[in-house]
C-alpha cells in the first residue's frame, strides 16, 4: 500500500506538482537532505518521460505516481503508453552535430537521451519494466533513508 | 518558482539571464526567447544560468537547440554557471564536453572572441 498516491492528467504543468509532493514525502521518509536534489530531478525526469509518451500517443490516461515510505523511500511512476523504444540510440555528438536546422524534434530527441542518462546517473536503484497490469511502463526508483528521531 | 528571462547587451554579446525552474513546463518559453535572440541577429549569446534553481532534460534539449542554431548562423554560444548542482547535470549527461561553460559573465566576455 502506497504511503501517497498521485494521479495526474498528462500535462507538463503537473510534473512540478509531482516533484514537490515527491520531495515532501522523501523528506518525511528520512531521505538525507543531500539526496533530495537527486530525488527531485529523478521524479521530474520519470514524470516528464511519462507525460511525453502520453502526448506522443495522444493518450488522456492519468500518469500514476506511488510513493512508499518503507525500509527505503521508493517511487513508482507508471505510464500507459506502448513500450518505449528507449530513445534514438544516437551518439550524443551525432545529435548535436546534425546540421538539419536545430528544430524542435531534435531538441526532443536530445531531451529523451538526456532524460535516460540523468535517471541512470542519479538513481542507483532504478528499474524500468512493463507495467504489471495492461499497457505501459513502470519506472521504479529507491533511495535509502536514515531513521527519524 | 516560475521561469524568469531577461536579456541585456554586454559589448557585442547578448546575455540571456535565466532564473527559476527550467522544466518540461517552462522550457518552451526559454526556447522561444532563444529563437528570438538568434533570429534577431545576435552573433554571440551567453545564457546565464546563475539563478536557475532546477534544470531537467527538457531544458538541456532547449540549450542544445540554442547551441545548434548559433552554430548554423556562425555565431558563438556559451553558458554561465557556478552552481555545483547544475554543473553536475551537465557532467552526468556528457554535455560539459559540448558546451563552453564559464563561471561568470565577465569570464564569458573575456574568454570568447564574440
Amino acid at each position: 500500500m502506497a504511503t501517497v498516491r498521485l494521479s495526474f492528467t498528462p500535462a507538463p504543468a503537473h510534473v512540478r506538482t509531482a516533484r514537490l509532493v515527491g520531495v515532501a514525502v522523501a523528506r518525511r521518509a528520512g531521505v538525507p537532505e543531500a539526496d533530495l536534489d537527486e530525488v527531485r530531478l529523478a521524479i521530474g525526469e520519470a514524470c516528464s518521460r511519462a507525460v511525453a509518451l502520453h502526448r506522443r500517443y495522444a493518450l488522456t490516461d492519468l500518469v500514476e505516481v506511488e510513493l512508499y515510505d518503507e525500509a527505503q523511500f521508493t517511487v513508482r511512476v507508471t505510464d500507459r503508453a506502448p513500450a518505449d523504444v528507449g530513445g534514438t540510440a544516437m551518439p550524443l555528438a551525432a545529435l548535436i552535430d546534425q546540421s538539419d536546422g536545430g528544430d524542435v524534434v531534435d531538441e526532443e530527441d536530445v531531451a529523451v537521451e538526456m532524460g535516460l542518462a540523468l535517471l541512470a546517473g542519479v538513481v542507483k536503484d532504478l528499474s524500468v519494466r512493463p507495467a504489471p497490469a495492461g499497457v505501459g511502463t513502470e519506472v521504479q526508483m529507491s533511495w535509502p533513508t536514515v531513521p527519524q528521531r | 518558482m516560475d521561469l524568469s528571462l531577461s536579456t541585456r547587451k554586454v559589448g557585442d554579446r547578448t546575455v540571456l539571464e535565466v532564473g527559476g525552474e527550467i522544466d518540461v513546463y517552462t522550457a518552451p518559453a526559454l526556447r522561444e526567447r532563444l529563437i528570438e535572440v538568434v533570429e534577431g541577429g545576435a552573433r554571440a549569446v551567453t545564457v546565464d544560468l546563475g539563478r536557475v534553481e532546477f534544470l531537467d532534460s527538457t531544458g538541456l534539449g532547449v540549450l542544445v537547440g540554442g547551441l545548434k542554431r548559433m552554430r548554423l548562423s556562425g555565431g558563438d554560444f556559451s553558458l554561465v554557471c557556478d552552481q555545483e548542482r547544475i554543473l553536475k547535470i551537465f557532467r552526468i549527461t556528457g554535455l560539459d564536453q559540448i558546451f563552453t561553460v564559464f563561471p561568470s559573465v565577465e569570464a564569458a566576455t573575456a574568454g570568447s572572441a564574440g
